[in-house]
């Protein structure tokens, strides 16, 4: 009795977060075109890439992990200017907002929801676009690994960029301009990892990786959250 | 103890201090030039491009200096809502990105002798560079939202998420250059800093400082008369001022 008691409270109180994460997925399947644009977008930078330094393909297998790290951290800028925006102009972010949810969580939802979407499938993507810049087979492995840990910490990030720049008309310009620098890091150590020097390794820069992105994934929702109160005030 | 946080109470007070100020700074700068240019020593190995030493480094510390200062009015934005620390945050941001630019001018001029090109990216050079892209994202963001307390506290989140990316930023870049540096390139500040280099440098560091505090402390004055200002004009537009000399008043204090 006991038992189902606490497993009903335990459904009702996850039942929102569930809710929301299957709206945010609904909404940015729709109007986004979902997974194709952000895919799309990639696959045009890639292509440009040897149209500006020519069809060499051991110059191209030798920068293929910085060529696709950079094409996924503008891809994945892409949708951010929206993330907050689109909810505050129809008046759904009040409504979340009075809500018992903490503003956190609600931000934490809604960034997995868009990670899903615009994040992961550049992660699948990736191997396919890495043969075509010649990326040796032994590379693919950590750059499918380093972009699956990387990119949530792009997103996260990004979300802080996108809460400051919530009221502004045209704020996705602005939003590069004060994200581009914080994720630095990650895209260092991305492409290290993804790299797998033989003097380096994998393992190092991965881990670095994988705390940048923990860090981010705390952090950046409790500034995200800071961000979206004072402009929403 | 006067009430300094008081903006009334700020302008008096600076408006007798600044004076001070200006002429300790004139004096320090005097005597700071003096010293680097004429009595301290060539370098046996730099020659007299060393004296871009003394203008370089003062620039390089005060562009940390000012993050701190601003990271600091970002806190009192935040937490105690107050209106001088939203000026001092406002005044702090382009301050900061011009000793940045400063220091990075001053890098580039010295490199271009010592290293025999304009820019390397070295770790430190680096670490400046996106230092300065964060002063003038936060410049960019102070100028696109127009209520100024909604950008304050704006600017204030995004002061004190970069003071915590910074130390990560400089992790990554030093880890980066490690990475990629070549053996040829020249390392700044290796063997110590003889005496007759240092004090100049102490001299001018003291300059820079003080000049800092005098343009932010006036940049902070020019920024709560033009809140006033703007505040006046609002009450003349809607007509307050002329039926309710009261409203206008207040406006003032």
């Amino acid at each position: 009795m006991n038992a189902k008691l606490e497993t009903d409270a335990h459904r009702t109180s996850l039942r929102p977060v569930t809710a929301l994460f299957r709206r945010e997925l609904a909404i940015g399947r729709r109007i986004g075109g979902g997974a194709s644009f952000g895919i799309l977008f990639f696959l045009s930078l890639v292509v440009l890439i040897p149209f500006a330094i020519g069809p060499d393909l051991a110059l191209l297998s030798r920068i293929a992990p910085a060529i696709l790290w950079i094409a996924a951290l503008l891809a994945s800028l892409l949708g951010l200017d929206r993330l907050f925006q689109a909810d505050q102009e129809d008046g759904s972010l009040d409504l979340l907002r009075t809500s018992r949810m903490p503003l956190e969580l609600i931000i934490l939802v809604k960034c997995a929801a868009h990670w899903l979407l615009s994040g992961l499938p550049l992660v699948v993507a990736a191997p396919v676009f890495g043969l075509m810049l010649a990326l040796p087979g032994s590379q693919i492995a950590p750059l499918v690994f380093s972009l699956l840990v990387g990119t949530p910490a792009l997103t996260f990030i990004g979300a802080i960029g996108a809460a400051l720049t919530v009221s502004l008309r045209r704020g996705g310009l602005l939003l590069s301009i004060l994200i581009l620098p914080l994720c630095i890091p990650v895209l260092i150590f991305g492409v290290a990892a993804a790299a797998n020097d033989p003097m380096v390794g994998f393992k190092t820069p991965f881990l670095i990786l994988c705390g940048l992105s923990l860090i981010a994934f705390v952090g950046a929702p409790i500034a995200a959250a800071a961000a979206l109160r004072q402009s929403l005030d | 103890m006067p009430n300094f946080a008081n903006p009334t109470t700020f302008l008096t007070w600076t408006s007798r201090l600044l004076p001070w100020l200006i002429a300790l700074t004139s004096v320090l700068f005097g005597l700071g030039l003096y010293l680097s240019w004429f009595i301290a020593p060539p370098d046996y190995q730099q020659g007299e491009t060393v004296r871009i030493m003394y203008l370089h480094v003062p620039a390089a510390w005060l562009s940390m200096f000012i993050y701190f200062t601003m990271a600091s009015a970002a806190l009192g934005t935040l937490v105690w809502r107050h209106p001088l620390a939203d000026a001092a945050q406002k005044a702090a941001a382009p301050l900061g990105a011009g000793f940045t630019f400063l220091c990075l001018v001053t890098g580039s001029l010295w490199g271009k002798p010592m290293w025999g090109t304009w820019w390397v990216w070295d770790a430190r050079l680096t670490s400046v560079l996106v230092l300065f892209l964060i002063y003038l994202g936060l410049v960019a963001l102070w100028q696109t939202i127009e209520d100024s307390g909604k950008a304050a506290r704006a600017a204030a989140i995004l002061t004190l998420v970069g003071a915590v990316n910074i130390p990560i930023i400089k992790f990554s870049v030093d880890w980066w250059n490690t990475l990629h540096q070549p053996a040829s390139v020249f390392r700044l500040g290796g063997p110590a800093i003889a005496s007759s280099m240092l004090w100049p440098l102490i001299i001018m560091a003291l300059a820079f400082t003080s000049l800092f505090m005098t343009l932010h402390l006036g940049a902070i004055r020019n920024e709560i008369l033009r809140r006033r200002l703007h505040r006046l004009a609002m009450l003349a537009a809607s007509g307050a001022a002329a039926t309710y000399p009261a409203a206008k008043a207040e406006a003032v204090s």
